[in-house]
């Protein structure tokens, strides 16, 4: 088993439906993409996020994108103009996920071909996976 | 006049929200090789904004950076073959017009035909509505909407796309839209060029799908891209393209020579922006299920997106009302040296202790630590204490004047506050009203849009 953090495999993009943010995080293989929908479930990104998430965390599944889509909601202290907040659309509620570390095995890892090392690592191939 | 027969049409979006850049749809003109330009200027707070203008000033209320913008563009895109699309018009797409047909005087473009689409704005319809058996109720808290109807400021339907394409089946060189949804900017000329009907499911899904990736300009391009690092030449982002067919397939793509990158990952990124259940997305034209999506890098900055699946659409078209609810203000100072984390929440502290024993505690307030966990709380997990942090204070309540009261206790912290704290410009923070959203649904058959045609 590894220690990772989810920024070296996933993707994610967040953003606002009223009082409530979502979250979009993505990786580039089924097999990987099976391992996310194992292991980061609603429950886990509802104690991940913490005081930043009022409400309940309901989660989606996209296969075809390799993709879950997560609803934090009452995230957003009123929402639009409402909210009192720095972030009043959740626009960092993604890079807040990506923070989320597991445990991930070896193998699983190593066949992976689009683990980054951050910022001066080698860039993604542009075509990593086939249809 | 449906213009059939072309295989093929390509559809750029320069402009994502009003106050993205001033120069990318100029860019797009320049580099052509684009048939249509679709520009969208309209958030849901921008309406309310428009409403007000108006009130002072009739002839007000609509977007006038798109006015500066076709100033600078009508010209080439007449000469190139391009016609404009944008949701511009604000709550009065009248007014709109009269300017572009001035401006196109000016700029001596002509002949020039301009479309305008109205119909959307029913503000001063809400009662007969009522009336009329729409609740109007809040989707989001299911309150009639007779509980806010003396505050409301603002009232837009998202019309069909349909009257979008009617308006571009005029021969239009430039159409000009209140409120409309921002993937029907790219859905309508698809319908006008290809002649889709209503119940084409499977291409009006399609041709939302494509609309929804690039509405947010260079959000599916490189911009807002998770690895921001691997982006190449983010400060001449290309804004995106898309190349659609008469099948409702279609391909996402920027102009050669352009920054920026279009792969699997970054048009999926955008896919999922602001998606809730991804087996209902019900658009006035149709109801989509993102689940049947599939993303394939098809070459370089080329990514096809296909199998997408639609459903009959709704009887009923979303509506977007605004009203006011109370006021707001926040401040900020920046607190620096040891403890400043410390030092901070001991500012914060002051200032409401202050305000209570004045008795002027706001209804609701908000402490944030800017610097150190403000956008990431428990995640964020601080492993050295920072040397700075920036202290934000919010305060929200029914009364301006508690709301007045609370900007000036800020400042006061510089000197009998703790040491360290700095960064106390821009004055005394202001009261804002809050203008609050109230999305609601109205049956369609009570709703009737219209084409009004002008010749420069």
């Amino acid at each position: 088993m590894a220690r990772i953090r989810l920024h070296e495999i996933a993707f994610a993009r967040s953003g606002d439906k009223g009082n409530s943010s979502n979250v979009g995080l993505l990786v580039l293989t089924d097999e990987m993409y099976e391992w996310l929908r194992r292991e980061v479930t609603a429950e886990r990104v509802k104690t991940h996020f913490g005081s930043v998430v009022r409400g309940p965390v309901e989660r989606f599944e996209l296969p075809n994108l390799r993709a879950l889509n997560f609803i934090l909601h009452d995230s957003l202290g009123g929402g639009g103009s409402e909210s009192l907040k720095n972030d009043a659309q959740g626009k960092t509620h993604g890079q807040g996920l990506l923070l989320m570390e597991l445990d991930i095995p070896d193998g699983l890892l190593a066949r992976y071909p689009a683990r980054t090392a951050g910022p001066g690592g080698q860039p993604l191939d542009p075509r990593p996976v086939s249809s | 006049m449906v213009v059939m027969g072309r295989t093929l049409v390509r559809i750029a979006n320069g402009q994502g929200f009003w106050g993205d850049s001033v120069d990318a749809p100029v860019a797009l003109v320049e580099r052509g090789g684009i048939d249509y330009l679709t520009l969208d200027y309209l958030a849901e707070v921008t309406m309310s904004i428009m409403q007000r203008q108006k009130r002072k000033d009739p002839r007000a209320g609509y977007a006038t950076d798109f006015v500066e913008l076709a100033r600078r563009i009508l010209a080439p895109c007449k000469r190139k073959g391009i016609r404009l699309i944008a949701n511009a018009g604000g709550v009065n797409p009248g007014a709109c017009l009269e300017r572009l047909v001035e401006v196109a005087r000016e700029a001596g473009v002509q002949p020039l035909r301009i479309a305008i689409v109205e119909g959307d704005d029913i503000l001063q319809r809400l009662d007969d509505l009522m009336a009329k058996g729409a609740p109007l109720e809040s989707m989001e808290t299911g309150r009639p909407l007779s509980d806010v109807r003396a505050h409301v400021l603002s009232a837009n339907v998202y019309i069909s796309t349909f009257a979008i394409a009617e308006a571009l089946d005029t021969g239009a060189d430039v159409v000009v839209t209140g409120r409309c949804t921002d993937p029907g900017l790219t859905l309508a000329p698809m319908i006008h060029e290809f002649g889709w009907k209503h119940d084409d499911w499977n291409r009006l899904a399609a041709g939302t799908i494509a609309g929804h990736i690039i509405e947010c300009g260079a959000q599916c391009a490189g911009g807002n891209y998770t690895r921001w690092w691997e982006v190449p030449g983010l400060d001449r982002i290309g804004y995106p393209v898309v190349e659609a067919d008469a099948d409702g397939g279609f391909v996402v793509t920027k102009q050669p020579g352009t920054g920026g990158l279009v792969n699997v990952a970054s048009v999926s990124e955008q896919i999922l922006y602001e998606m809730g259940d991804p087996a209902r997305y019900v658009s006035p034209d149709v109801v989509i299920d993102f689940r049947t999506i599939r993303v394939v890098q098809e070459g370089t900055d080329r990514v096809r997106v296909r199998g997408i699946e639609g459903q009959p659409a709704t009887e009923t078209y979303k509506v977007s009302i605004s009203h006011l609810a109370g006021w707001k203000a926040s401040g900020q100072v920046t607190i620096s040296g040891p403890s400043a984390v410390e030092k901070a929440r001991h500012c914060a502290a002051l200032v409401w202790s202050r305000l209570a024993e004045a008795g002027v505690m706001p209804e609701e307030t908000s402490t944030e630590l800017l610097g150190l966990d403000s956008c990431h709380g428990p995640m964020a997990r601080a492993a050295s204490q920072p040397a700075e942090v920036v202290l934000r204070l919010g305060a929200k309540d029914r009364e301006r004047a508690k709301l007045e009261r609370f900007g000036k206790e800020i400042a006061p912290l510089v000197t009998a506050g703790t040491p360290g704290v700095t960064g106390f410009a821009g004055g005394r923070p202001k009261p804002q009203e809050i203008v609050a959203y109230w999305p609601a649904l109205v049956p369609k058959r009570l709703i009737e849009t219209r084409v009004r045609v002008e010749d420069v």
